[in-house]
């Protein structure tokens, strides 16, 4: 197998990755204001996401830096064509973070309820821009030999809005679900409500993408080409379904395990039907960017495919070590024991 | 003002800005860690104290280190895109790396250690403060291979019309990379130390805590001393490095205008850049430059003259953050040393001029490394990749003024509101002090 599928598999699994991990901590985090009735439960909520957003995050910084070492073209004008929307993404993401660790460091209602907001919005602004730029890499971009011909609201057109709303209600019923899992009582009971209620909606919005991407997008093609490919929307919609099945049977866990599966497979189905370009062009396809016209030499991409087959399976192996360890739901009595919590 | 301009500007606030937290980040991390291990092999429940106490002003400024991170590395491609696909092929691999080896390890980590306290036996909690600092320590190293690539490009063919790599090893191996890496982080403990000795001595100067302040400041001077010294050792290693492999940053540093032998170094000196000329050249040790770089008073030094203008560095800043850098490091290793010495003399806490003068010295490492990065980037100039691309080249095509702009305006806005903030937060706990009393009766007393 040449070594730009390689790369184009694993950059589509580590997006795939970060959107699973992340999207439970984003969703968490703009739903708090709905879902926390007082402090303690905002705290409840902050500590069931806090010993692993930060890490979550980096598979982010991986996917950059695997975008940047393995298709170097694709990461210098992905990067500067969605320059704005980009911008509005890192404030995003400083501000979520700087949160969390702020949020509780002084007493005080004003304090409090201005991170509480921030937090919201922090969290919320980054699953729809993800959602508007995946739309836009989904569409293509309108880019030439003279460079890209648009502007962030040529990102915010209906298909890359639609993506965004996607993404934000897949998040919005994953991070419930996450809140669920990982809290007791009154909290857990009502983010389990939350995320039946959200879960319409995800629903309806993923089977107007789905039918909209065969007119908006040419990631069909590839599909019919090799048929097979059809297991992977096959996947999302199963575990979608899925996702509605255990949360009948009152099953938080399982139907978050749904989820998870379910944003995976979306990625997938998306990427799947991109290959090989990584951002199609929407003037003439000779300008796509794909795998091989962006890609790294042989040489850079055999260097990185050695370091990736070396240490991520160490890094999973250790993430999954520390979920074990923080397994159980937080509850007060964490709050009051660990002095270092958020 | 243009596009380039506004890009260096903003490359220049965001990556400053990043790196006020990130020497602390890799010294206290050190500190905290020696601390707890101390905890868990005496059980002495002082030392636990400190972990907690150094540990959360470590978070604190932790967190910004983390967040400002994220746009080191998309800023890259958003703002120099020529640059990223011309050396893509190498620049990007140090930085994939450092993602999958040093920051997965460091934020799993750090997570399980803040919120590991009782989840986990406490030999095992110290071990994750290790491995996080460890980790701070090896993305160092990481990004300072890829910031010596830049200031000493090896191991890559110019083929396809870009830089292509040919040989990873001769990368991962640049001596550049690696003194700066020595430099960098030797100074980022001395930060720490001068840090944790300035808020030792705020304390001190209040009576309180006594006992507490005195064994921090303590172990801190030890640890800035040794540090201190480092930095002058690597630091000198770093200018025989810059003299072989980047004649114009070093004749700049210095200021030598004519090409000779056995160059004398004066102490007073005002470059005039005008007139390619020194305006005041006065108290002078004959053959010192020769001698720093090269170890050998003979050696012959190029001069800015035997270089065409436009590839010149600027020569004023560049002299002067050299300067300054030189000067206020001798300045901190005087202080370290005065510090060791002190804190073992049985007045040392009621000598207030001392103690006032350490808690003065808190911003001195600060604005030392920030002298450092001025040196390190402006001396590279008019070269991104020295001798290989120019800075011009690298910014981004697609990206217009309105862009970078109103980036520029954004990026110091938001990072002046956080930056207020976070400082605001490690003053106010730098200044409560430890928690009082047994480690036991803190936790329930913390109920919020």
């Amino acid at each position: 197998m040449e070594l730009q599928i390689t790369w184009f598999v694993l950059w589509a699994v580590l997006w795939a990755v970060y959107f699973m991990l992340d999207g439970f901590v984003l969703g968490t985090g703009f739903l708090s204001g709905i879902l926390a009735k007082s402090d303690t439960e905002k705290r409840l909520l902050i500590n069931a996401v806090g010993p692993v957003w930060d890490g979550n995050e980096v598979w982010l910084i991986t996917a950059g830096g695997a975008t940047f070492a393995a298709f170097p073209t694709t990461y210098a004008l992905m990067f500067s064509y969605m320059y704005t929307a980009l911008l509005l993404l890192l404030f995003s993401l400083i501000v979520r973070g700087v949160s969390f660790e702020f949020r509780g460091k002084v007493e005080g209602p004003a304090w409090k309820q201005g991170w509480d907001r921030a937090i919201m919005i922090s969290s919320f602004l980054p699953a729809l821009l993800f959602g508007v730029a995946f739309g836009n890499i989904f569409e293509g971009l309108p880019m030439d030999a003279a460079g890209y011909h648009g502007s962030f609201l040529t990102l915010l057109n209906p298909y890359g809005i639609l993506t965004g709303l996607l993404f934000v209600c897949l998040f919005a019923v994953h991070g419930a679900l996450y809140g669920a899992v990982k809290t007791v009582g009154d909290l857990s009971a009502r983010a389990f409500r939350l995320a039946k209620l959200l879960w319409m909606p995800l629903l309806l919005v993923a089977v107007i993408f789905l039918g909209t991407t065969a007119y908006a997008t040419r990631l069909y093609g590839n599909y019919l080409a090799a048929p097979v490919l059809f297991l992977l929307p096959v996947v999302a919609v199963a575990a979608l379904v899925g996702q509605q099945y255990y949360m009948i049977r009152q099953q938080p866990l399982k139907a978050f395990a749904a989820s998870c599966v379910t944003i995976v497979a979306v990625i997938a189905t998306g990427v799947a039907g991109l290959f090989p370009n990584l951002i199609p062009s929407t003037l003439d396809p000779a300008y796509s960017l794909t795998i091989f016209n962006s890609s790294s030499s042989q040489y850079t991409l055999a260097i990185m495919t050695g370091v990736a087959v070396l240490f991520v399976p160490i890094v999973i192996a250790y993430k999954i070590w520390v979920y074990r360890i923080f397994r159980a739901p937080v509850t007060e009595r964490d709050l009051l024991e660990n002095h270092e919590a958020y | 003002m243009d596009v380039l301009t506004l890009s260096r500007l903003q490359f220049a606030v965001t990556t400053m800005f990043h790196f006020i937290f990130v020497p602390l980040t890799l010294g206290l991390s050190i500190f905290t860690a020696w601390l707890e291990t101390k905890y868990v092999r005496t059980g002495d429940e002082t030392y636990l104290r400190m972990t907690k106490f150094w540990g959360k002003l470590f978070l604190i400024n932790f967190a910004l280190g983390v967040v400002t991170g994220i746009t080191q590395e998309f800023q890259f491609g958003m703002n120099w895109a020529e640059y990223s696909r011309y050396v893509g092929d190498i620049f990007g691999a140090p930085l994939a790396i450092e993602a999958t080896l040093a920051f997965f390890m460091e934020s799993v980590f750090i997570g399980l250690w803040i919120f590991g306290w009782g989840k986990i036996s406490k030999q095992l909690h110290a071990v994750t403060i290790w491995i996080a600092a460890i980790a701070t320590n090896l993305s160092a190293l990481l990004i300072l291979l890829a910031n010596g690539w830049m200031q000493r490009p090896v191991g890559f063919v110019l083929r396809n019309g870009r830089a292509e790599m040919t040989d990873f090893i001769a990368v991962a191996t640049n001596p550049y990379g690696l003194i700066k890496f020595m430099h960098t982080l030797t100074s980022g403990y001395a930060l720490a130390g001068f840090f944790v000795m300035g808020i030792s001595a705020w304390h001190l100067l209040r009576k309180n805590e006594t006992e507490f302040f005195v064994g921090s400041f303590k172990t801190a001077a030890i640890f800035a001393l040794w540090s201190s010294l480092l930095v002058g050792m690597s630091g000198d290693f770093h200018a025989v490095e810059i003299a072989k492999v980047q004649p114009t940053k070093f004749a700049a540093m210095e200021s030598v205008w004519d090409t000779g032998r056995r160059v004398p170094m004066h102490l007073l000196l005002v470059p005039d850049e005008a007139n390619e000329r020194n305006g005041v050249e006065a108290l002078s040790i004959p053959a010192m430059v020769s001698m720093l770089a090269f170890h050998d008073p003979d050696a012959e030094i190029r001069g800015l003259k035997s270089f065409p203008k436009e590839l010149r560095p600027p020569v004023l800043p560049t002299f002067l953050s050299f300067r300054l850098m030189v000067g206020f490091g001798t300045l901190m290793i005087g202080l370290a040393l005065a510090g060791v010495v002190l804190s073992r003399w049985r007045y040392f806490t009621t000598f207030r001029p001392f103690l006032l003068i350490m808690v003065a010295a808190i911003p001195l490492p600060y604005l030392t490394i920030q002298l450092g990065w001025l040196l390190a980037e402006l001396g590279r100039q008019p070269w991104i990749v020295y001798g290989v691309l120019k800075t011009s080249e690298g910014v981004s095509k697609s990206v217009d003024m309105l862009q970078v702009g109103g980036s520029l305006f954004g990026f110091t806005l938001l990072y002046g509101l956080l930056g207020a903030i976070d400082i605001y937060l490690l003053l106010k706990y730098a200044k409560k002090g430890p928690d009082k009393g047994r480690t036991g009766m803190i936790q329930t007393r913390e109920v919020a």
